[in-house]
């Protein structure tokens, strides 16, 4: 599976990307993961950080560079991404729970408190989810960034979801 | 109406930037469209863009093409929809139809900003009702808010393809499978990861077959291709479709500049027969110009660059601009655009831009 071919990153592609925080890093706190391996022209993601903790530079075409110890998962740089490819994970949600943030604009949108469909990257259904919150205020310009609980070893797989009984995510 | 400084033919992107640069330092300008509503596709496009901050990075086309109008209102600049340009002749005489009466305008500079047109597959019943092309579809669909199917076959991995694919799931529609004959996704993979995160399968090395239906689109055949591109027989596999979108790519719209006997050329990357231009964007022609998809197919952020650029050099040519003032303005133009011409997707067309000036020069 590679991102040019199948539309979605193999685990080696991913862990070479300059965004992707350290294991260890996630499991100290929320922090973003930066799914964004091509250089497209494209920077707002450094604006959105009010913590400096991403780093595009010079060249709008550079990746976005991450520096995990400025980075508090606030998840404001989420909606910002025209690319929708920026996550918040925290591994610390539970002992057995971790939880992930991420940008969905499909209508309707889901409830707290809603169990739905986990899917990974690549569209498969891997887990159960609990939606923790949904924003989308007017800053976000209709992407609404969702929070949802999922079992810890699926928090570095779920991407979105979908509501149950949904034919789409 | 019978004589303008400015006569702009296309009030998309790069149309309307090059009025708002001439008008806005007192050219007098004029826009043609043939719609019924400025802004080219800049209203069906309900994604957010790339780009910097200065290029409104992260807003949607909508709202870039809103602000546009704005700038146009406040530029003086008069837009002109349901017009239709339907000549060009010596002396810089534009044919015009507007409100059903026909008249010539002599213009003393023109700019072509006329687009592109969808390239389209022919396959057999693809003349059913349902095969439709992507435009049409962000038409109906965005614009309109008319879902033409839904269950839709997408033809084709470009940007296109893979932003109107995500805009039918956002409007309700399954898209059962995309197909690409080419052995890699052809547009950029954060767009390719939403759909695929969507569950819509990318099938790389595949093409439409057939397409069956009782008077519309009921299935279609889809086939897998080897290396060289042939069909693998034995592959054939038939989904349950009720819409065929194509998205196979533009070509310039350049009807007009064969007409008034600009020089073409061939620059693939750009898609194929182009209208040469020098660095002001000026044609063959003297005082003939063209902007956005017409001098080559890009996107909508370049499409504005070269229309701003476009109306500087018009503005400097007819005296409103110093040539000092203008070059600090062309200068930061270029800056932008070399900015989304960078990168690996970015590179071919910058390459293939540059090709096309230095062509320009040829005699």
């Amino acid at each position: 599976m590679t991102l040019i071919k199948d539309g979605y990153f193999s685990q080696t592609e991913l862990a070479q990307l300059p965004g992707m925080p350290s294991r260890e890093r996630l499991h100290e706190g929320p922090c973003v993961v930066i799914e964004c391996a091509q250089q497209i022209p494209c920077d707002p993601c450094e604006a959105a950080c009010h913590e400096g903790a991403i780093e595009i530079g010079d060249s709008i075409i550079n990746l976005p560079k991450l520096d995990p110890s400025k980075c508090g998962g606030c998840g404001l740089c989420i909606a910002a991404c025209p690319g929708q490819c920026l996550f918040v994970v925290d591994m610390t949600y539970s002992d057995t729970e971790g939880t992930v943030q991420f940008p969905y604009e499909f209508l309707p949108y889901p409830q707290k408190g809603d169990t739905v469909h986990g899917l990974n990257r690549g569209g498969d259904i891997v887990c159960d989810a609990e939606v923790l919150k949904v924003l989308h205020p007017k800053k976000f310009d209709h992407t609404a960034v969702i929070t949802v609980s999922v079992p810890k070893e699926y928090a570095m797989e779920v991407r979105t979801i979908k509501i149950k009984g949904n034919h789409h995510g | 109406m019978n004589h303008v400084e400015l006569a702009i033919i296309g009030a998309g992107p790069a149309g309307l930037s090059a009025a708002i640069e001439a008008a806005s330092v007192g050219v007098q300008t004029i826009v043609f469209d043939e719609n019924q509503q400025a802004g080219g596709q800049l209203f069906k496009q309900i994604h957010k863009f790339f780009g910097s901050r200065a290029h409104q990075a992260g807003a949607r086309g909508i709202d870039i093409g809103k602000n546009l109008l704005g700038q146009v209102a406040a530029s003086g600049a008069e837009i002109k929809l349901d017009t239709v340009v339907w000549g060009i002749f010596e002396g810089n005489k534009v044919g015009v139809v507007t409100n059903g009466r026909n008249v010539i305008c002599k213009a003393d500079r023109i700019l072509l900003a006329t687009g592109a047109s969808e390239n389209v597959l022919a396959f057999p019943g693809w003349t059913l009702p349902g095969v439709m092309g992507a435009g049409a579809i962000q038409t109906m669909v965005n614009v309109h808010r008319v879902l033409p199917g839904k269950r839709v076959l997408m033809i084709g991995s470009g940007n296109v393809g893979l932003i109107v694919s995500y805009q039918l799931l956002q409007a309700g529609a399954e898209v059962v499978a995309l197909v690409e004959a080419m052995d890699r996704i052809g547009g950029y993979a954060v767009h390719a990861s939403k759909i695929k995160r969507a569950g819509t399968p990318i099938l790389i090395r595949h093409t439409i077959k057939e397409a069956v239906g009782n008077g519309k689109v009921e299935q279609a055949t889809i086939v897998q291709l080897n290396d060289n591109g042939n069909v693998i027989e034995g592959t054939e596999r038939t989904l349950d479709v009720d819409v065929i979108c194509m998205a196979c790519g533009l070509s310039p719209l350049a009807e007009l500049a064969w007409l008034a006997g600009c020089r073409f050329t061939d620059v693939a990357p750009l898609g194929g027969l182009l209208p040469v231009h020098d660095d002001n964007m000026q044609t063959s022609l003297p005082g003939m110009y063209v902007a956005g998809d017409i001098a080559g197919i890009e996107e909508a952020s370049t499409a504005i660059e070269e229309g701003r650029l476009a109306g500087i050099a018009i503005a400097e040519s007819l005296g409103y601009l110093t040539t000092t003032d203008a070059t600090v303005k062309k200068q930061a133009v270029n800056d932008r655009s070399e900015q989304l011409r960078d990168g690996p997707f970015g590179i071919t067309r910058r390459e293939a831009k540059e090709t096309l000036i230095r062509r320009s020069l040829e005699t």
